[in-house]
């Protein structure tokens, strides 16, 4: 091991320790994000999945679900999500587009300009869909309460596996399209294992959006967190 | 190609623990467990550390293997993608022990 000089080289080399977090300026905004939306009494949600997982319909129908519940405003990263947010802004909803400019993720930076935009003294949930892709946002903090990813049984039930880090950075996890669990074949045991292992005891909602089935398990859940969290007795 | 990001955050972090001096090398430490970052890093940083103290300095990945250990038996292993099932019982209760590492850990400068 280095002790601090190298002596092999003809110039002097010093070795200078660092031990720095690769992405610590990331997770500084993060946590001026995560302040301001305790600041204003908000609870933020991050939800990530890959393409195809079902995303969008998800928050669709959690949308519905919290009508009248809880005021929403949403931040669509997803360049392939389907939330118009035209058509938000005209259901009374505000939303913000955000121009990830090709990036495969969204970052702390781009969630600060997003809330700046949002009226958070009129909201109780900030609902983000980040970009679709199972390795990239696990690392790049947004500073929302929770970070939600979304798994479906078409993808199979190997992605724990494949993908460790994201299913390690997570608070909830949402198993999606049950209603083809008869005509795919997921493991539902092994897929669970692995989860477990990587994230013990995480709150995991299998449900469906075609269905409805499990829905409402993880809505009322996910209203509770934002009252025990933001809003005050 | 979130690669470009994690680029510019090691550059950012070089330059500002190098001190005005020329910079050989930076040694990183990445965890099996934390993100995959290839070699393509090096390729942007070609590119983005050009007319910097940076501008030659090579990169150095120390990866980490994920690990985990046994609940059951205390077994530490190093898991594949197929399961985490402990190879020394087969039990399920395992926990990452290890492979978290994502950090600039240190720089070579002259």
């Amino acid at each position: 091991m280095c002790d601090g000089h190298n002596h092999t080289h003809s110039h002097t080399t010093t070795r200078v320790p660092v031990v720095e977090n690769i992405l610590s300026a990331n997770d500084r905004i993060a946590q001026r994000n995560h302040s301001l939306l305790h600041q204003k009494n908000v609870y933020g949600v991050n939800i990530m999945a890959s393409p195809g997982a079902g995303k969008t319909s998800v928050l669709l129908k959690t949308l519905e679900a919290l009508k009248g519940r809880l005021r929403i405003g949403v931040i669509e990263g997803d360049p392939a999500g389907s939330i118009d947010t035209d058509r938000a802004l005209a259901a009374g909803m505000p939303a913000v587009q955000v121009n990830t400019g090709g990036e495969c993720h969204l970052d702390a930076v781009m969630m600060e300009d997003a809330l700046s935009q949002l009226p958070l003294d009129d909201l109780d949930l900030v609902v983000v869909e980040n970009v679709g892709n199972l390795i990239c946002p696990a690392n790049f903090r947004l500073g929302t309460h929770l970070n939600l990813v979304i798994a479906s049984i078409p993808e199979g039930d190997d992605k724990p596996y494949k993908y460790p880090g994201m299913y390690m950075g997570m608070q909830a996890l949402i198993i999606n399209k049950i209603d083809l669990l008869p005509y795919v074949p997921f493991d539902m045991e092994y897929f669970q294992q692995g989860v477990e292992v990587l994230n013990p005891g995480i709150a995991t909602f299998p449900l469906s959006c075609q269905t409805g089935e499990g829905l409402d398990a993880w809505t009322d859940w996910l209203v509770e967190q934002a009252h025990a969290e933001i809003i005050p007795e | 190609m979130h690669e470009l990001s994690v680029t510019q955050s090691i550059l950012d972090i070089v330059l500002q623990h190098a001190k005005e001096r020329k910079i050989q090398q930076v040694n990183l430490v990445i965890g099996q467990f934390s993100s995959i970052v290839d070699d393509s890093v090096q390729f942007y940083w070609d590119i983005i550390a050009k007319e910097t103290l940076a501008a030659e300095a090579k990169l150095h990945f120390e990866r980490i293997p994920g690990e985990m250990t046994c609940s059951n038996c205390g077994h530490v292993f190093h898991p594949g993608s197929e399961d985490f099932l402990c190879p020394s019982c087969e039990s399920s209760a395992v926990r990452v022990s290890g492979g978290r590492e994502f950090q600039v850990d240190s720089i070579d400068v002259e």
